[in-house]
């Protein structure tokens, strides 16, 4: 399938996700909020370069914000991970992959260990960021830490099981 | 000269991301004033529109407990209907002079809304509710929204045409006028963003005497709220040495996860007694 399209059709379909089942589900503690939209960012292709992705982060996460009425809030945390996710690739794949670049980071194309780190970093940078911005307004720290640790623990195992469920390794061909 | 436009040229993408980051910064910090005046309109209403397909659905599944509530509701409401009292006894002479000829007529203070919540959030820190009513069907800022059992929602903070934004109690900025049912000693309801059922009732004065499980109502100064409606249940009290003022945690009445309907309230003589309260002192 068009790169182009796919990517499209993701980036609706995880806001949807986002907007319609994860900010209704009732919070089972202050700390967990699910948060699974900023997986678009993760999943494309190696070869976007860094201005599209920053872009692309800035869409999604102002998309998002006009259905929680927080203007600017997941915008800024989107467009950080956007932004950082070639500098994190570049550390993990060095050059071999060059010819690789239509293909998206998958365990298939990085490997287990590699693509753990890949979504543990990603994933904490941006709840560091989001609950950073929302500890500015109003809270304590142990509210910060606590959200931060609780609510990326949360978003990591909803990435791994959306790999399970997808199983996007038979992409790799 | 030329050296900043290549400087700049060569570091594109981390300008555009520095740019991106301020936009983001300054809508999230400027969100009140300029959300309201320049983003609000567009933003609510097409957030507005998907989230009432969305909602279409959702409300089909919801039917029945919709309707055991609407029952419940058309029960309390017979209850009051007005062959269920007995009218004044005009017949007695005695205080003519200061009763009223017509005992019928009185000033309605209070007009109650029907509006249907499209959208409802209770994950945030800032939670809102949607609901689809505007301005052109009489929705004005500050009116107060209750629900259907007749405990309160919040406040409307954003209206457009046909939809209308309300404040949630779960909002780290809400704040209404609350008192103690026991001694009607008033305090003001807030939200500390912990658990989504608890709201805490402070600045009630140490000379009350609250009871775990006592009723917290509206209180009468609230210029939005009628008085008396149910906001909660005391569940525990904490005593600050260093404050003259006590704090309580209130179990809210309101079930926030299900909203279907919410009544709005709009208080006739609202300006009247905004404009009085603002008024500076002139003795001064």
């Amino acid at each position: 399938m068009n790169n182009i399209l796919k990517n499209s059709i993701r980036f609706v379909l995880f806001l949807l996700i986002q907007i319609i089942i994860l900010n209704e589900i009732p919070p089972v503690h202050q700390f967990v909020t699910p948060y699974l939209y900023f997986i678009f960012i993760l999943w494309l292709p190696f070869g976007t370069s860094r201005i599209v992705t920053t872009i692309l982060g800035f869409a999604i996460g102002y998309c998002l914000d006009m259905f929680t009425n927080t203007p600017g809030l997941h915008a800024a945390a989107a467009t950080l991970i956007g932004y950082l996710r070639p500098t994190i690739l570049n550390i993990l794949l060095a050059q071999e992959a060059s010819e690789e670049l239509s293909k998206e980071p998958s365990i298939g194309t990085m490997g287990w260990g590699p693509f753990a780190f890949y979504i543990f970093s990603l994933t904490f940078i941006h709840h560091f960021y989001l609950v950073l911005l929302e500890w500015l307004q109003f809270g304590n720290f142990s509210y910060f830490i606590g959200k931060v640790f609780f609510t990326s623990l949360m978003s990591i195992l909803l990435i791994l099981l959306v790999e399970l469920l997808l199983n996007r390794r038979k992409l790799k061909r | 000269m030329k050296n900043i436009i290549g400087f700049i040229r060569q570091n594109f993408t981390f300008f555009s991301f520095l740019i991106l980051q301020i936009v983001s910064l300054v809508m999230l910090s400027s969100y009140s004033k300029s959300h309201e005046t320049f983003f609000g309109n567009w933003n609510n209403s097409v957030a507005g529109r998907v989230n009432s397909y969305y909602n279409e659905w959702a409300y089909f599944f919801d039917l029945k407990a919709t309707n055991a509530k609407l029952v419940a509701e058309n029960v309390a409401l017979r209850n009051e209907l007005a062959q269920n009292f007995v009218p004044y006894d005009t017949s007695v002479k005695s205080g003519t002079l200061i009763l009223r000829k017509d005992s019928l007529e009185k000033i309605r203070k209070f007009f109650y809304y029907p509006a249907k919540v499209v959208g409802n959030s209770f994950t945030l820190q800032k939670n809102y509710i949607t609901i689809e009513r505007g301005a052109l069907q009489g929705v004005k800022k500050d009116m107060a929204a209750i629900s259907p059992d007749g405990s309160i929602v919040g406040i409307v903070v954003e209206v457009n045409d046909n939809y209308s934004k309300i404040m949630s109690l779960l909002h780290r900025n809400s704040k209404v006028s609350a008192m103690l049912k026991r001694d009607r000693i008033a305090g003001s309801i807030e939200w500390d963003g912990k658990s989504t059922e608890i709201l805490s009732l402070k600045n009630i004065s140490k000379s009350a005497s609250p009871k775990i499980g006592d009723t917290v109502l509206t209180s009468p100064y609230s210029s939005s709220f009628p008085a008396q409606l149910m906001i909660g249940r005391v569940t525990s009290i904490i005593k600050d040495p260093s404050s003259n003022f006590l704090t309580l945690n209130i179990k809210s009445a309101t079930n926030f996860y299900n909203l279907e309907f919410v009544y709005l309230v709009e208080n006739k003589r609202m300006d009247a007694q905004t404009d009085i309260e603002q008024k500076g002192d002139n003795n001064e």
